[in-house]
């Protein structure tokens, strides 16, 4: 037999290397080198047996692309490799890779804990929309570890934040709160989507399941909406009586039980079989497409965002129409100690400043820019600019608004790949129209 | 049982061990898989089925029976043939005397390989199997290290930690 296909080498190729490669050879039958785009609903069966294989979940490979594809399963595994995980589902967008980990993980009446920095988007899912499906979220003040142990009832099955929060420039102490969710026996869940892996790895730190957003950095180009749920491996799904979803034989699976068939992939292969096929959030191959594209040039795209990001920062923070910036490289942040220690190579390049002109100067200061885009996605080439309080965040209280650090006078930036000195120059002219009102 | 070791410190294989077993091994000798469709092993048994392996039950409550077109022994010295592996989907404390046995047969048998399931690990039972000459490997399953290797695991989303720019060759 030829040893050609994949030979065995120890583990230990750079973030770099893997995020070209990983999960991506060239094609078996085609040779083709880049993966192509399999644009395709369905997959031949064999016979009659190799089908009944693998509707039963007993072989690997394609029923139909609403569950797996080919090119789908690329970035799926590209993911889980660079986050260091086990294994990963992909979905539509980032809030159906979250529908599919609490639906997975959630029964009616299940509860969970979240930091109340979070995606304003993400506030409304938790709190209102899963509401409807009898799943309760207690938000808690993330800063202080401890408010996640004190809001835990015997109900709750996760914790969720965001390690890099969108959009007000908090990192959250993960590692205390790792050690919280790990004496109460669930899960936690960290959303990477703001600092991407290679910034930052959630489960070097204790996170049992990473979410993300790749419609931000990991495409990173503003193309294609989409979302991943990776496992890390190591959660023990039967350590309790809380995960009967894993350790159960399930209705909606001929009464497998996932956690004991599929072992430390069991609960991305859950999400796959039963939350994704039956509510079909599914990512499209050619958004996988491009976000693999993407996510070949992420280490470079995020040294540059890091760098722009820290001299927009710097700039803002001695403007004096400004009267705060919210970027933890910057000494003034109260996170910034939190930030060397979790984002060593920087904390992104999403961050807030507020406007010594409050509301009224952060509508005129997005209508004044000119290269900076004012719209509602994050995670571009492009720069871009948002006053969260009239466009994201509007739906939220105010007082939920100043929360999630999203208060009237609050503009949030995503800094692109520009030259940074004409970022600068766009904004010092959109500022000076803050102050004069022209 | 004290002959069982808790699963703790990690165990690690190096693919080209793992990848030259699953090429050399035909059939394997399974103890405890399951009649039961819906089992695990039966899942597994049925997969490597479909890679080409011939899967000989080994299941005391049921010999005599059939599983998966094959007759079911009580135990590895009923089994008529030869087989390279034993693969024990067993408790890690049955796991000992299953060992022992085939240390025993070894010769008879032409057994080479002990393989112990995904979360099944005796490091007492590994060393007197490498001992008497055998290959171990513990806490694995045969047809996710198959799919792992062998190109298929991915599809699934799994992250196989496999990089390479050949194209995946012929597969045992």
């Amino acid at each position: 037999m030829s040893d050609d296909d994949g030979k065995a080498r120890p583990p230990g190729f750079g973030f770099e290397t893997r995020a070209i490669h990983a999960g991506a050879r060239p094609d078996p039958t085609t040779g083709a080198r880049n993966t192509p785009i399999f644009q395709t609903t369905s997959y031949v069966f064999d016979d009659v047996d190799h089908a009944a294989d693998l509707f039963n979940l007993q072989t690997f490979g394609f029923i139909y692309s609403r569950l797996t594809n080919p090119t789908v399963s690329v970035l799926e595994e590209r993911i889980a490799n660079l986050e260091d995980g086990r294994a990963a589902v992909c979905a539509a967008s980032g809030h159906a890779a979250q529908f599919l980990t609490f639906f997975t993980l959630l029964g009616p009446g299940d509860e969970f804990v979240a930091s109340r920095n979070l995606y304003g988007g993400s506030i409304t899912q938790f709190g209102l929309s899963f509401k409807k499906l009898g799943w309760t979220c207690h938000f808690v003040d993330p800063t202080d570890p401890e408010n996640f142990r004190r809001a835990l009832t015997p109900k709750c099955k996760a914790i969720f934040l965001e390690i890099l929060a969108n959009p007000g420039g908090i990192v959250v102490d993960v590692e205390p709160v790792a050690a919280i969710a790990r004496e109460a026996g669930i899960p936690l869940i960290v959303d990477n989507t703001m600092a991407t892996p290679y910034l930052c790895r959630p489960f070097e730190w204790g996170a049992d399941i990473v979410v993300h957003s790749t419609t931000k950095f990991l495409s990173g180009h503003g193309t294609s909406v989409g979302g991943a749920v990776v496992e890390s491996g190591r959660f023990d799904w039967a350590q309790n009586d809380k995960f009967p979803c894993m350790t159960q034989p399930e209705p909606a699976y001929h009464g497998l039980t996932f956690y004991e068939t599929f072992g430390d992939f069991g609960f991305t292969t859950k999400a796959r079989a039963v939350a994704l096929r039956d509510f079909g959030p599914t990512l499209s191959p050619a958004n996988a497409f491009y976000t693999i594209t993407g996510i070949e040039t992420l280490h470079l795209r995020m040294e540059r965002h890091v760098q722009n990001a820290q001299a927009v920062a710097e700039f803002l923070e001695g403007h004096p129409a400004v009267a705060g910036v919210s970027y933890a490289g910057l000494p003034s942040s109260p996170y910034h100690d939190l930030a060397r220690k979790y984002l060593p190579r920087g904390p992104g390049s999403v961050f807030t400043c507020r406007l010594k002109g409050g509301f009224e100067a952060g509508v005129r200061l997005v209508e004044s820019v000119e290269l900076f885009s004012h719209l509602a996605n994050i995670g571009d080439t492009r720069s871009l600019i948002l006053h969260p309080a009239s466009t994201t965040h509007r739906q939220l209280s105010p007082e939920q608004q100043v929360a999630a650090g999203a208060g009237p006078d609050v503009v949030r930036l995503s800094i692109g790949l520009e030259t940074a000195d004409d970022l600068l120059r766009d904004l010092d002219r959109g500022l000076a129209a803050t102050t004069t009102g022209k | 049982m004290t002959d069982a070791t808790p699963v703790s410190t990690p165990l690690a294989y190096d693919d080209a061990d793992l990848r030259g077993i699953l090429k050399s091994v035909r059939t394997i000798a399974m103890v405890g898989l399951s009649p039961k469709w819906v089992r695990p092993s039966n899942f597994a048994a049925k997969y490597l089925q479909g890679k080409g392996y011939r899967v000989i039950p080994v299941n005391p409550g049921v010999a005599g029976k059939e599983i998966l077109g094959e007759t079911v022994y009580a135990s590895l010295k009923e089994i008529p043939g030869r087989f390279e592996m034993v693969d024990i989907f067993r408790s890690s404390e049955a796991a000992g005397p299953i060992t022992d046995a085939a240390i025993a047969l070894k010769e008879e048998k032409g057994i080479q390989v002990i393989w112990m399931q995904l979360g099944v690990r005796n490091d007492d039972a590994a060393a007197r199997a490498e001992a008497a000459g055998l290959t171990v490997v513990m806490d694995r399953c045969p047809k996710i290290e198959y799919g792992r290797l062998f190109g298929e695991l991915g599809w699934g989303g799994v992250n196989s930690g496999i990089i390479s720019s050949k194209r995946p060759g012929p597969r045992p």
